[in-house]
């Protein structure tokens, strides 16, 4: 296949949990999906959607039962493909991943991923510097267990330790939950950054609307299993309802812009930001030029 | 109406193994909370709230002010143990992970557990926990597995155990957190539903600031203390203040202070999206616009 610009790309990819017995629950359901290269792609869903099962699929945590997972272009699947490479090169977040240091120090623990690559100890440490800045780690707590962290600051040592690996796909499940509005700005803006900077590509999986639509550039949409909708952000939004129907939603500011346009005084309905929202009112109604 | 909450003056300290861990969680808190009311608190990681919920919890009692629950001082130097017990059993919690608080395998014997445990009459059990699953919508789900639901379901069940206990306050500590777009919009509905009809003063801990909306009361904590409170409109309608506090504003009234700012007379406060679409167009046809 020639011609798109995928980092990676599900083909028709299924995963059934518990087959065979009364459990069985079909998680992912010939889903063919591709990852934009350099850009951010969200995913959302309803719980059970089938979210984390298949972005685990990305370094090859679960083995899809038939369908092909496709990183850089080869199938990872593929007897001669390596996979510590494929895991060297797709950075996987999980959930709560403060719940998985393990390491007697910090340091110890961001070091784990490059150490096991083959990065040389001489540049281990500036390797580990790097991650935990980027993560907005305070380096002196890199001596500490990572034990005596305080939630967040496990939740950094985490994302750094992922980092410090440089994947050119970083993805990550629920990268902001539980975090306060501020901590989920500087972390997501953090991520944007690398894509931004370095022309990474990520996939964010979220429950936040407001989130996905402040950080991503494009919308897998999932529902049971299936792949409903992959658009560009601002299309995924203008399907408020569909989105609604499946347990989702969109962001309140574009509610605001449907009644705005319901009222005759709109600025289009493809508004999912504040600052955008804001910025086309005051253009639109010359606002804040030398009125009272 | 009666004060369910007084808190004057509460602080609490986290010791550590030195004296350069401890770690003062709150300082000189004051407040109260009135019974049946609905009280939302924000603030960011580490300002002071789930340390002020176990207080009020009586998990952790402070070190020192003075905290009366339900007219018991229970920083008072001769309180009892058996006082306590008494109170707890007036206050409950649901927490932010819902596998963490679902201890039976079967929705309506996970209900039933805390009612067991006060030694409740059968009868009266039955009648208790079809009433909680009903409040919460859970009705049909009374004989289903715990272990099979959505975390939007769960939670509604830890929410019908506290019902069936009749506790008289429910805190929830970021009970919304870990939920989809659905599953938020379930829970809240429970909560308030459960304070409007069912009169249970609720507390509610959150980082969703669409969620204080509900509320009657807003506290805003930083650093261990309380830096801002009032209804949802007062306190949003200064957002360079949630601002500094690591917060935000709804996203409703962030639009309209944006607006303000360049020159457009509209109120700030809380307001759904219909009707800030409405304060919008108001305030541009007052401008003399072509509306």
């Amino acid at each position: 296949m020639t011609g798109n610009n995928f980092a990676a790309e599900f083909r028709a990819v299924n995963y059934t949990y518990n087959k065979g017995i009364a459990y069985e629950k079909h998680a992912v359901a010939d889903v063919s999906l591709g990852i934009e290269r350099g850009r951010v792609t969200g995913i959302i869903g309803s719980t059970g959607s089938g979210k984390s099962t298949l972005i685990k699929m990305l370094n090859g945590l679960v083995k899809p039962d038939d369908g092909e997972v496709i990183v850089d272009g080869v199938n990872i699947w593929d007897k001669k493909v390596k996979m510590r490479d494929v895991r060297f090169k797709v950075g996987l977040v999980m959930q709560y991943p403060e719940y998985q240091l393990f390491d007697e120090t910090v340091e110890g623990d961001i070091a784990f991923g490059p150490r096991n690559m083959g990065v040389s100890e001489g540049e281990l440490h500036e390797r580990v510097v790097e991650a935990a800045g980027f993560s907005g780690l305070d380096t002196a707590l890199l001596s500490k267990s990572p034990f005596d962290l305080s939630g967040g600051q496990k939740r950094r040592a985490a994302l750094a330790g992922v980092m410090a690996m440089r994947p050119s796909i970083l993805v990550l499940d629920e990268p902001a939950a539980g975090l306060d509005p501020s901590g989920r700005n500087e972390i997501l803006g953090r991520i944007k950054s690398y894509q931004r900077e370095n022309g990474n590509t990520v996939v964010i999986v979220s429950h936040s609307m407001e989130d996905v639509a402040k950080y991503c550039d494009r919308l897998a949409v999932l529902s049971e299993g299936r792949l409903v909708a992959c658009d560009t952000t601002e299309n995924i939004f203008t399907e408020g309802e569909k989105l609604q129907s499946i347990g989702l939603d969109v962001p309140e500011i574009t509610k605001v812009a449907d009644e705005l346009e319901k009222l005759g005084v709109g600025v289009g309905r493809d508004v999912y930001t504040v600052k955008y929202a804001a910025e086309k009112l005051i253009e639109k109604y010359a606002l804040g030029k030398g009125r009272e | 109406m009666s004060k369910i909450i007084k808190a004057e003056n509460v602080s609490f300290a986290y010791e550590g193994d030195t004296p350069e861990e401890r770690v003062e969680a709150l300082k000189n808190v004051s407040f109260e909370i009135e019974e049946g009311t609905f009280t939302v608190i924000l603030g960011r990681n580490g300002s002071g709230k789930s340390t002020l919920a176990k207080l009020l919890c009586m998990v952790n009692l402070p070190d020192s002010g003075r905290l009366v629950i339900d007219g018991v001082d229970v920083t008072r130097g001769d309180v009892t143990e058996d006082e306590i017990y008494d109170l707890r059993r007036e206050i409950g919690m649901v927490f932010q992970n819902p596998d963490n608080q679902i201890v039976a395998t079967i929705v309506e014997d996970d209900v039933a557990f805390g009612p067991e445990n006060l030694g409740i009459e059968p009868a009266e059990i039955r009648r208790r926990v079809d009433e909680a699953l009903s409040a919460v919508g859970m009705s049909e789900y009374a004989r289903h597995s715990a272990s099979r639901l959505s975390g939007g379901q769960k939670q509604r069940v830890a929410i019908a155990g506290a019902l069936a206990m009749k506790r008289r306050c429910i805190i929830f500590d970021e009970s919304t957190a870990m939920l989809d777009p659905l599953g938020r919009r379930e829970v809240m509905k429970s909560i308030v539903r459960l304070n409007r009809e069912e009169g249970i003063t609720v507390i509610l801990i959150t980082h969703y600031m669409n969620e204080a909306s509900f509320a009657d009361r807003v506290i805003v904590m930083e650093d261990g203390g309380v830096v801002t409170e009032g209804t949802p409109d007062e306190v949003f309608s200064r957002p360079e203040e949630m601002f500094a506090a690591g917060l935000e504003v709804p996203q409703t009234t962030e639009l309209l202070w944006r607006l303000r700012k360049a020159g457009l007379d509209v109120p700030l406060g809380t307001c759904t999206p219909s009707e800030c679409a409405a304060i919008i167009k108001d305030a541009l046809g007052k401008r003399g616009d072509a509306v």
